[in-house]
Protein backbone atom coordinates (compact mmCIF):
# COMPACT_ATOMS: atom_id res chain seq x y z
CA UNK A 1 0.00 0.00 0.00
CA UNK A 2 1.64 3.30 -0.88
CA UNK A 3 2.20 5.48 2.07
CA UNK A 4 1.91 9.72 2.50
CA UNK A 5 3.50 9.65 5.95
CA UNK A 6 5.83 7.96 8.03
CA UNK A 7 6.54 7.75 11.45
CA UNK A 8 9.79 6.73 13.67
CA UNK A 9 7.50 4.61 16.75
CA UNK A 10 4.57 4.51 17.68
CA UNK A 11 4.75 6.48 21.10
CA UNK A 12 5.80 9.64 18.97
CA UNK A 13 3.69 13.10 18.79
CA UNK A 14 4.70 13.34 14.77
CA UNK A 15 4.47 12.00 11.34
CA UNK A 16 6.92 13.47 8.33
CA UNK A 17 4.79 13.63 4.68
CA UNK A 18 6.50 11.96 2.58
CA UNK A 19 4.94 13.10 -0.65
CA UNK A 20 4.31 16.11 -2.99
CA UNK A 21 1.02 17.78 -2.65
CA UNK A 22 -0.87 17.03 0.33
CA UNK A 23 -3.81 19.15 0.99
CA UNK A 24 -6.03 20.06 3.74
CA UNK A 25 -8.82 17.52 4.14
CA UNK A 26 -7.16 14.45 2.39
CA UNK A 27 -7.17 11.25 3.59
CA UNK A 28 -3.49 10.08 4.70
CA UNK A 29 -2.16 6.84 4.92
CA UNK A 30 0.94 6.27 7.64
CA UNK A 31 3.16 3.77 8.31
CA UNK A 32 4.92 3.57 11.73
CA UNK A 33 8.07 2.07 11.28
CA UNK A 34 8.91 0.59 14.36
CA UNK A 35 6.30 -1.32 14.79
CA UNK A 36 5.73 -1.94 10.84
CA UNK A 37 1.76 -0.66 11.90
CA UNK A 38 -0.45 1.40 9.40
CA UNK A 39 -2.65 4.15 10.84
CA UNK A 40 -5.21 6.67 8.78
CA UNK A 41 -6.33 10.31 9.64
CA UNK A 42 -7.51 13.22 7.89
CA UNK A 43 -5.14 15.84 7.22
CA UNK A 44 -6.32 19.84 8.65
CA UNK A 45 -3.47 21.85 6.79
CA UNK A 46 -1.51 21.67 3.44
CA UNK A 47 1.44 20.11 4.10
CA UNK A 48 4.87 20.31 2.10
CA UNK A 49 6.76 17.07 1.85
CA UNK A 50 8.88 16.88 4.49
CA UNK A 51 7.24 18.66 7.22
CA UNK A 52 4.93 16.95 10.21
CA UNK A 53 1.74 16.57 10.87
CA UNK A 54 0.81 16.09 14.95
CA UNK A 55 -0.44 12.83 15.04
CA UNK A 56 -2.20 13.37 18.56
CA UNK A 57 -3.42 16.77 20.43
CA UNK A 58 -1.25 18.10 21.90
CA UNK A 59 -1.24 21.13 24.87
CA UNK A 60 0.93 24.80 25.03
CA UNK A 61 4.25 23.69 26.56
CA UNK A 62 4.03 20.26 25.86
CA UNK A 63 7.09 17.96 24.83
CA UNK A 64 7.27 16.44 21.35
CA UNK A 65 8.24 12.98 20.82
CA UNK A 66 9.87 11.84 17.56
CA UNK A 67 12.64 8.82 17.08
CA UNK A 68 11.01 7.71 21.13
CA UNK A 69 12.90 10.99 22.30
CA UNK A 70 12.35 14.80 23.44
CA UNK A 71 12.66 17.23 20.43
CA UNK A 72 11.43 20.40 21.91
CA UNK A 73 7.79 21.95 23.32
CA UNK A 74 4.79 23.38 21.71
CA UNK A 75 4.04 27.22 21.78
CA UNK A 76 0.89 26.73 21.16
CA UNK A 77 -2.09 23.95 21.30
CA UNK A 78 -1.56 21.31 17.94
CA UNK A 79 -4.06 19.33 17.01
CA UNK A 80 -4.16 15.90 15.15
CA UNK A 81 -3.47 16.49 11.63
CA UNK A 82 -2.27 19.73 11.81
CA UNK A 83 1.03 21.37 10.39
CA UNK A 84 3.99 20.89 13.38
CA UNK A 85 6.91 22.90 12.17
CA UNK A 86 8.95 26.38 13.38
CA UNK A 87 5.52 28.51 14.18
CA UNK A 88 4.21 26.10 17.11
CA UNK A 89 7.38 24.17 18.22
CA UNK A 90 10.51 25.30 19.50
CA UNK A 91 14.04 23.80 20.90
CA UNK A 92 14.46 23.69 24.53
CA UNK A 93 18.04 23.63 23.92
CA UNK A 94 18.89 27.09 22.78
CA UNK B 1 25.88 -8.51 1.51
CA UNK B 2 28.57 -10.91 3.00
CA UNK B 3 31.59 -8.40 3.16
CA UNK B 4 34.07 -10.08 4.95
CA UNK B 5 36.95 -10.69 2.60
CA UNK B 6 35.57 -8.94 0.21
CA UNK B 7 38.53 -7.24 -2.29
CA UNK B 8 38.43 -3.79 -4.36
CA UNK B 9 41.36 -2.26 -6.90
CA UNK B 10 43.17 0.39 -4.97
CA UNK B 11 46.57 2.31 -4.60
CA UNK B 12 48.75 0.71 -2.24
CA UNK B 13 51.11 3.77 -0.79
CA UNK B 14 54.71 3.15 0.74
CA UNK B 15 53.02 3.56 4.31
CA UNK B 16 50.74 0.88 3.61
CA UNK B 17 47.72 2.68 3.38
CA UNK B 18 45.47 2.49 0.61
CA UNK B 19 43.84 5.09 -1.62
CA UNK B 20 41.20 4.94 -4.00
CA UNK B 21 42.43 8.26 -6.13
CA UNK B 22 45.27 9.02 -7.59
CA UNK B 23 46.24 13.20 -7.37
CA UNK B 24 48.97 14.78 -7.94
CA UNK B 25 48.26 18.29 -6.03
CA UNK B 26 49.90 21.74 -5.77
CA UNK B 27 49.31 22.45 -2.16
CA UNK B 28 49.98 26.07 -1.54
CA UNK B 29 51.10 27.27 2.67
CA UNK B 30 49.40 30.33 2.60
CA UNK B 31 46.60 32.43 0.56
CA UNK B 32 49.16 34.48 -1.62
CA UNK B 33 51.22 31.35 -2.50
CA UNK B 34 47.52 30.06 -4.66
CA UNK B 35 48.08 32.33 -7.80
CA UNK B 36 51.52 30.49 -8.32
CA UNK B 37 50.02 27.00 -7.55
CA UNK B 38 47.23 27.80 -9.98
CA UNK B 39 49.36 28.40 -12.64
CA UNK B 40 51.08 25.45 -12.31
CA UNK B 41 47.83 23.72 -12.24
CA UNK B 42 46.95 25.13 -15.10
CA UNK B 43 50.48 24.11 -16.49
CA UNK B 44 50.81 20.54 -16.11
CA UNK B 45 47.55 18.63 -16.52
CA UNK B 46 46.57 16.08 -14.29
CA UNK B 47 47.67 17.87 -11.37
CA UNK B 48 45.43 20.10 -9.16
CA UNK B 49 45.65 23.04 -7.16
CA UNK B 50 43.88 23.31 -3.62
CA UNK B 51 43.79 26.89 -3.46
CA UNK B 52 42.33 28.34 0.17
CA UNK B 53 42.06 31.61 2.17
CA UNK B 54 44.48 31.03 5.42
CA UNK B 55 47.89 30.52 6.36
CA UNK B 56 49.51 34.07 7.75
CA UNK B 57 49.50 35.01 11.01
CA UNK B 58 47.84 32.31 12.56
CA UNK B 59 49.25 30.90 15.91
CA UNK B 60 49.04 28.08 18.59
CA UNK B 61 46.59 25.99 18.59
CA UNK B 62 44.78 27.75 15.30
CA UNK B 63 48.45 27.29 13.78
CA UNK B 64 48.76 23.70 14.72
CA UNK B 65 45.37 22.96 12.82
CA UNK B 66 46.60 24.64 9.95
CA UNK B 67 49.52 23.11 9.29
CA UNK B 68 47.40 19.84 10.60
CA UNK B 69 45.17 20.17 8.05
CA UNK B 70 47.98 20.94 4.97
CA UNK B 71 50.21 17.93 6.03
CA UNK B 72 46.70 14.90 6.29
CA UNK B 73 46.11 16.65 2.91
CA UNK B 74 49.33 16.26 1.18
CA UNK B 75 49.43 12.62 3.53
CA UNK B 76 46.06 11.41 2.35
CA UNK B 77 46.33 7.85 0.64
CA UNK B 78 44.33 9.33 -2.69
CA UNK B 79 47.46 11.57 -3.00
CA UNK B 80 49.90 10.00 -4.83
CA UNK B 81 52.55 12.85 -5.05
CA UNK B 82 52.64 16.50 -3.62
CA UNK B 83 53.99 19.87 -4.75
CA UNK B 84 54.15 22.26 -1.73
CA UNK B 85 54.46 25.96 -2.57
CA UNK B 86 55.30 28.90 0.43
CA UNK B 87 55.96 32.56 0.23
CA UNK B 88 58.86 31.38 2.73
CA UNK B 89 61.06 28.39 3.04
CA UNK B 90 60.61 27.99 6.56
CA UNK B 91 56.66 26.76 6.50
CA UNK B 92 57.31 25.42 3.71
CA UNK B 93 59.57 22.85 4.46
CA UNK B 94 57.66 22.36 7.57
CA UNK B 95 54.43 21.01 5.59
CA UNK B 96 57.18 19.10 3.29
CA UNK B 97 59.08 17.39 5.81
CA UNK B 98 55.34 16.33 7.62
CA UNK B 99 54.16 14.78 3.84
CA UNK B 100 57.73 13.04 3.39
CA UNK B 101 56.85 11.16 6.67
CA UNK B 102 54.78 8.63 4.18
CA UNK B 103 57.48 7.88 1.75
CA UNK B 104 55.45 9.51 -1.14
CA UNK B 105 57.42 11.77 -3.00
CA UNK B 106 56.81 15.35 -1.88
CA UNK B 107 59.09 18.70 -2.76
CA UNK B 108 58.43 22.50 -1.76
CA UNK B 109 59.43 25.87 -3.54
CA UNK B 110 59.54 29.39 -1.81
CA UNK B 111 58.48 32.47 -3.85
CA UNK B 112 60.48 35.16 -1.98
CA UNK B 113 63.92 36.01 -3.73
CA UNK B 114 62.38 33.68 -6.72
CA UNK B 115 59.20 35.99 -7.66
CA UNK B 116 56.14 33.78 -9.21
CA UNK B 117 57.73 33.53 -12.21
CA UNK B 118 60.72 31.05 -11.23
CA UNK B 119 58.50 29.52 -8.58
CA UNK B 120 55.83 28.28 -11.20
CA UNK B 121 58.56 27.21 -13.86
CA UNK B 122 60.59 25.22 -10.99
CA UNK B 123 57.44 24.20 -9.59
CA UNK B 124 55.81 23.02 -12.84
CA UNK B 125 59.26 21.43 -14.19
CA UNK B 126 58.52 18.73 -10.34
CA UNK B 127 54.63 18.55 -11.12
CA UNK B 128 55.30 17.38 -14.91
CA UNK B 129 57.57 14.56 -13.73
CA UNK B 130 54.59 13.83 -10.58
CA UNK B 131 52.47 13.36 -13.15
CA UNK B 132 54.33 10.89 -15.16
CA UNK B 133 55.29 8.63 -12.11
CA UNK B 134 51.52 8.97 -10.76
CA UNK B 135 49.80 7.75 -14.20
CA UNK B 136 52.63 4.65 -14.04
CA UNK B 137 51.11 3.48 -10.79
CA UNK B 138 48.36 0.49 -11.16
CA UNK B 139 45.91 -0.32 -8.91
CA UNK B 140 45.67 -3.36 -7.07
CA UNK B 141 43.81 -5.48 -4.74
CA UNK B 142 43.44 -4.66 -1.64
CA UNK B 143 40.34 -5.68 1.19
CA UNK B 144 37.52 -3.92 2.19
CA UNK B 145 39.28 -3.94 5.70
CA UNK B 146 41.52 -1.44 4.41
CA UNK B 147 39.45 1.47 3.39
CA UNK B 148 38.72 4.51 5.86
CA UNK B 149 35.05 5.92 5.40
CA UNK B 150 33.95 8.74 7.08
CA UNK B 151 30.57 10.61 7.10
CA UNK B 152 28.47 13.31 7.65
CA UNK B 153 25.15 14.55 5.95
CA UNK B 154 24.42 18.10 4.56
CA UNK B 155 21.43 20.26 4.22
CA UNK B 156 19.18 17.38 5.85
CA UNK B 157 15.32 16.87 6.02
CA UNK B 158 12.85 15.01 7.73
CA UNK B 159 13.52 12.48 4.77
CA UNK B 160 17.39 12.36 6.08
CA UNK B 161 16.25 10.92 9.33
CA UNK B 162 13.85 8.21 8.18
CA UNK B 163 15.86 6.90 5.09
CA UNK B 164 19.11 8.33 3.95
CA UNK B 165 20.54 8.53 7.20
CA UNK B 166 19.91 5.14 8.53
CA UNK B 167 21.04 3.80 5.21
CA UNK B 168 24.84 5.24 6.23
CA UNK B 169 24.06 3.32 9.37
CA UNK B 170 23.46 0.37 7.97
CA UNK B 171 26.27 0.71 6.09
CA UNK B 172 28.35 1.60 9.43
CA UNK B 173 27.78 -1.09 11.19
CA UNK B 174 28.75 -3.90 8.36
CA UNK B 175 32.17 -1.99 7.69
CA UNK B 176 32.29 -2.05 11.42
CA UNK B 177 31.93 -5.54 11.48
CA UNK B 178 34.54 -6.69 9.39
CA UNK B 179 37.29 -3.72 10.67
CA UNK B 180 37.43 -0.57 8.65
CA UNK B 181 37.94 2.66 10.31
CA UNK B 182 35.32 4.83 10.28
CA UNK B 183 34.25 8.42 11.50
CA UNK B 184 31.30 11.15 12.33
CA UNK B 185 31.28 14.14 13.84
CA UNK B 186 29.57 17.29 13.71
CA UNK B 187 30.04 18.41 17.73
CA UNK B 188 26.69 20.71 17.85
CA UNK B 189 24.53 18.51 15.51
CA UNK B 190 24.23 15.82 18.37
CA UNK B 191 22.91 18.32 20.98
CA UNK B 192 19.40 16.88 21.67
CA UNK B 193 21.19 13.19 21.15
CA UNK B 194 24.44 13.82 22.73
CA UNK B 195 22.87 11.04 25.48
CA UNK B 196 22.68 8.84 23.07
CA UNK B 197 26.12 9.15 20.95
CA UNK B 198 27.40 8.79 25.14
CA UNK B 199 26.00 5.53 25.69
CA UNK B 200 27.40 4.45 22.68
CA UNK B 201 31.57 5.06 23.99
CA UNK B 202 33.29 1.86 24.67
CA UNK B 203 34.62 2.71 27.25
CA UNK B 204 33.94 4.86 30.54
CA UNK B 205 37.73 7.24 29.56
CA UNK B 206 36.02 7.62 26.21
CA UNK B 207 32.76 8.74 27.29
CA UNK B 208 34.14 11.37 29.44
CA UNK B 209 36.69 12.33 26.52
CA UNK B 210 33.03 12.44 23.80
CA UNK B 211 31.73 14.67 26.75
CA UNK B 212 34.48 16.91 27.51
CA UNK B 213 34.57 17.54 23.88
CA UNK B 214 30.37 18.50 23.63
CA UNK B 215 30.58 20.75 26.65
CA UNK B 216 33.15 23.23 25.07
CA UNK B 217 31.56 23.36 21.69
CA UNK B 218 28.50 24.14 24.04
CA UNK B 219 29.98 26.46 26.09
CA UNK B 220 31.22 28.05 22.40
CA UNK B 221 27.61 28.51 21.02
CA UNK B 222 25.95 30.05 24.29
CA UNK B 223 28.77 32.25 24.40
CA UNK B 224 28.12 33.55 20.63
CA UNK B 225 24.44 32.45 20.48
CA UNK B 226 21.34 34.30 18.92
CA UNK B 227 17.72 33.36 19.78
CA UNK B 228 17.14 30.68 16.58
CA UNK B 229 21.39 30.74 16.01
CA UNK B 230 20.43 32.78 12.91
CA UNK B 231 19.17 30.23 11.09
CA UNK B 232 22.55 28.26 10.99
CA UNK B 233 21.52 25.09 13.06
CA UNK B 234 18.96 23.86 11.72
CA UNK B 235 20.30 26.04 8.72
CA UNK B 236 17.84 27.91 6.66
CA UNK B 237 17.44 24.93 4.31
CA UNK B 238 16.86 22.43 7.21
CA UNK B 239 13.66 24.52 8.48
CA UNK B 240 12.47 24.86 4.46
CA UNK B 241 12.80 20.80 4.40
CA UNK B 242 10.48 20.48 7.71
CA UNK B 243 12.97 20.34 10.03
CA UNK B 244 12.22 22.23 13.47
CA UNK B 245 14.84 22.25 15.85
CA UNK B 246 18.24 20.61 16.89
CA UNK B 247 17.02 18.17 18.58
CA UNK B 248 15.36 16.64 15.86
CA UNK B 249 18.10 17.16 13.38
CA UNK B 250 20.53 15.38 15.67
CA UNK B 251 18.22 12.60 16.43
CA UNK B 252 18.32 12.24 12.61
CA UNK B 253 22.03 13.14 12.14
CA UNK B 254 22.82 10.38 14.50
CA UNK B 255 21.11 7.92 12.69
CA UNK B 256 24.14 7.68 10.87
CA UNK B 257 25.99 5.63 13.32
CA UNK B 258 23.96 2.64 13.00
CA UNK B 259 23.23 0.59 15.57
CA UNK B 260 25.90 -1.83 16.76
CA UNK B 261 28.98 0.37 16.01
CA UNK B 262 30.82 1.48 19.28
CA UNK B 263 32.52 4.73 19.29
CA UNK B 264 36.04 3.36 20.10
CA UNK B 265 37.71 6.76 20.06
CA UNK B 266 38.04 10.56 20.02
CA UNK B 267 40.02 12.79 17.12
CA UNK B 268 40.78 16.21 17.61
CA UNK B 269 40.24 17.95 14.38
CA UNK B 270 42.61 16.52 11.82
CA UNK B 271 43.91 13.87 13.58
CA UNK B 272 44.69 10.25 12.50
CA UNK B 273 43.09 7.54 14.20
CA UNK B 274 45.81 4.47 15.55
CA UNK B 275 43.28 1.37 14.73
CA UNK B 276 40.11 0.56 12.95
CA UNK B 277 37.08 1.36 14.48
CA UNK B 278 34.27 4.13 15.48
CA UNK B 279 35.59 7.44 15.81
CA UNK B 280 33.90 10.52 16.71
CA UNK B 281 35.92 13.94 15.40
CA UNK B 282 35.28 17.38 17.05
CA UNK B 283 34.43 19.29 14.80
CA UNK B 284 32.05 21.87 12.61
CA UNK B 285 28.83 20.69 11.41
CA UNK B 286 29.62 22.89 8.34
CA UNK B 287 30.15 20.52 5.49
CA UNK B 288 32.65 21.43 3.45
CA UNK B 289 35.06 22.25 6.66
CA UNK B 290 34.17 18.98 8.43
CA UNK B 291 34.86 16.66 4.97
CA UNK B 292 38.07 18.66 4.64
CA UNK B 293 39.05 17.57 8.20
CA UNK B 294 38.05 14.22 6.99
CA UNK B 295 40.26 13.94 4.42
CA UNK B 296 43.37 15.43 6.50
CA UNK B 297 42.60 12.12 8.79
CA UNK B 298 43.36 10.15 6.20
CA UNK B 299 39.93 8.77 5.11
CA UNK B 300 39.80 7.78 1.76
CA UNK B 301 35.54 7.46 0.62
CA UNK B 302 33.03 9.88 2.26
CA UNK B 303 29.33 8.78 2.63
CA UNK B 304 27.33 12.03 2.46
CA UNK B 305 23.63 11.72 3.09
CA UNK B 306 21.16 15.07 2.00
CA UNK B 307 18.12 15.40 2.25
CA UNK B 308 17.43 18.54 0.37
CA UNK B 309 20.26 18.33 -1.80
CA UNK B 310 23.92 19.94 -0.43
CA UNK B 311 25.95 19.69 -3.10
CA UNK B 312 29.44 19.66 -1.61
CA UNK B 313 32.40 17.40 -3.16
CA UNK B 314 36.63 17.63 -1.97
CA UNK B 315 39.55 17.58 -4.07
CA UNK B 316 40.71 14.65 -2.70
CA UNK B 317 37.90 12.92 -1.10
CA UNK B 318 35.18 11.29 -3.51
CA UNK B 319 32.03 12.16 -1.63
CA UNK B 320 29.43 9.78 -2.06
CA UNK B 321 25.61 10.93 -1.96
CA UNK B 322 22.99 9.95 -0.93
CA UNK B 323 19.06 10.71 -0.42
CA UNK B 324 15.89 9.36 -0.12
CA UNK B 325 13.90 12.86 -0.56
CA UNK B 326 11.78 12.36 -4.11
CA UNK B 327 11.46 15.80 -5.37
CA UNK B 328 15.05 16.82 -4.97
CA UNK B 329 15.65 13.43 -7.06
CA UNK B 330 13.31 15.23 -9.51
CA UNK B 331 15.09 18.23 -9.40
CA UNK B 332 18.80 17.82 -8.78
CA UNK B 333 19.42 14.34 -8.90
CA UNK B 334 22.53 14.70 -11.20
CA UNK B 335 23.88 15.49 -7.69
CA UNK B 336 22.93 11.69 -6.23
CA UNK B 337 24.67 8.98 -6.45
CA UNK B 338 22.82 5.97 -4.16
CA UNK B 339 18.81 7.11 -4.56
CA UNK B 340 16.98 5.64 -1.61
CA UNK B 341 13.40 7.23 -2.25
CA UNK B 342 12.61 3.38 -2.62
CA UNK B 343 12.77 3.40 1.36
CA UNK B 344 10.34 5.82 2.13
CA UNK B 345 7.37 3.82 -0.74
CA UNK B 346 8.38 0.62 1.15
CA UNK B 347 9.90 -0.93 -2.00
CA UNK B 348 13.08 -1.49 -0.43
CA UNK B 349 14.26 -1.93 3.42
CA UNK B 350 16.91 -0.29 5.40
CA UNK B 351 19.43 -3.45 4.44
CA UNK B 352 18.83 -3.64 0.84
CA UNK B 353 19.56 0.68 1.27
CA UNK B 354 22.74 -0.41 3.04
CA UNK B 355 23.71 -2.81 0.57
CA UNK B 356 23.24 -0.53 -2.39
CA UNK B 357 25.54 2.12 -0.76
CA UNK B 358 28.01 -0.58 -0.54
CA UNK B 359 27.82 -1.36 -3.92
CA UNK B 360 28.18 1.91 -4.88
CA UNK B 361 31.11 2.19 -2.64
CA UNK B 362 33.05 -0.53 -4.34
CA UNK B 363 32.56 1.00 -7.99
CA UNK B 364 33.45 4.21 -6.51
CA UNK B 365 36.66 2.82 -4.48
CA UNK B 366 37.59 0.90 -8.27
CA UNK B 367 37.40 4.41 -9.87
CA UNK B 368 33.83 5.27 -10.72
CA UNK B 369 33.33 9.21 -10.46
CA UNK B 370 31.09 10.14 -7.69
CA UNK B 371 28.55 13.24 -8.96
CA UNK B 372 30.59 15.60 -7.24
CA UNK B 373 33.63 14.43 -8.92
CA UNK B 374 31.96 14.35 -12.31
CA UNK B 375 30.60 18.00 -11.70
CA UNK B 376 33.84 19.37 -10.30
CA UNK B 377 32.60 20.22 -6.63
CA UNK B 378 36.17 20.75 -4.85
CA UNK B 379 35.56 22.41 -2.01
CA UNK B 380 38.63 22.47 0.19
CA UNK B 381 37.71 24.56 3.17
CA UNK B 382 40.02 24.78 6.30
CA UNK B 383 38.74 25.12 9.92
CA UNK B 384 39.77 28.18 12.27
CA UNK B 385 39.71 28.41 15.73
CA UNK B 386 40.30 32.25 16.26
CA UNK B 387 42.20 35.13 14.67
CA UNK B 388 45.05 36.05 13.09
CA UNK B 389 47.20 37.94 15.25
Amino acid sequence: MSIDFVVHDADDSVGVVVVEGIKAGQKLTGWVMHQDQTVIFEVRDSIPIGHKLAIRDLAEGDTVIKYGVDIGKTIKSINQGEHLHVHNVKTKRW
Amino acid sequence: MELKGRKFMGYRRDNGRVGIRNHVIILPVDDISNAAAEAVANNIKGTMALAHPYGRLQFGADLDLHFRTLIGTGSNPNVAAVVVIGIEPGWTAKVVEGIKATGKPVIGFWIEQNGDHNTICSASKAAREYVQYATELQREECDVSELWVSTKCGESDTTSGCGANPTVGDAFDKLYDVGCTLVFGETTELTGGEHLVAARCATPEIREKFQAMFDRYTEVINRHKTSDLSESQPTKGNIEGGLTTIEEKALGNIQKIGHRCQVDGVLDKAETPDKPGLWFMDSSSAAAEMVTLCAASGYVAHFFPTGQGNVIGNPILPVIKICANPRTLRTMGEHVDVDVTGILKREINMQEAGDELLEMMFRTANGRNTAAEALGHREFVLTRLFESA
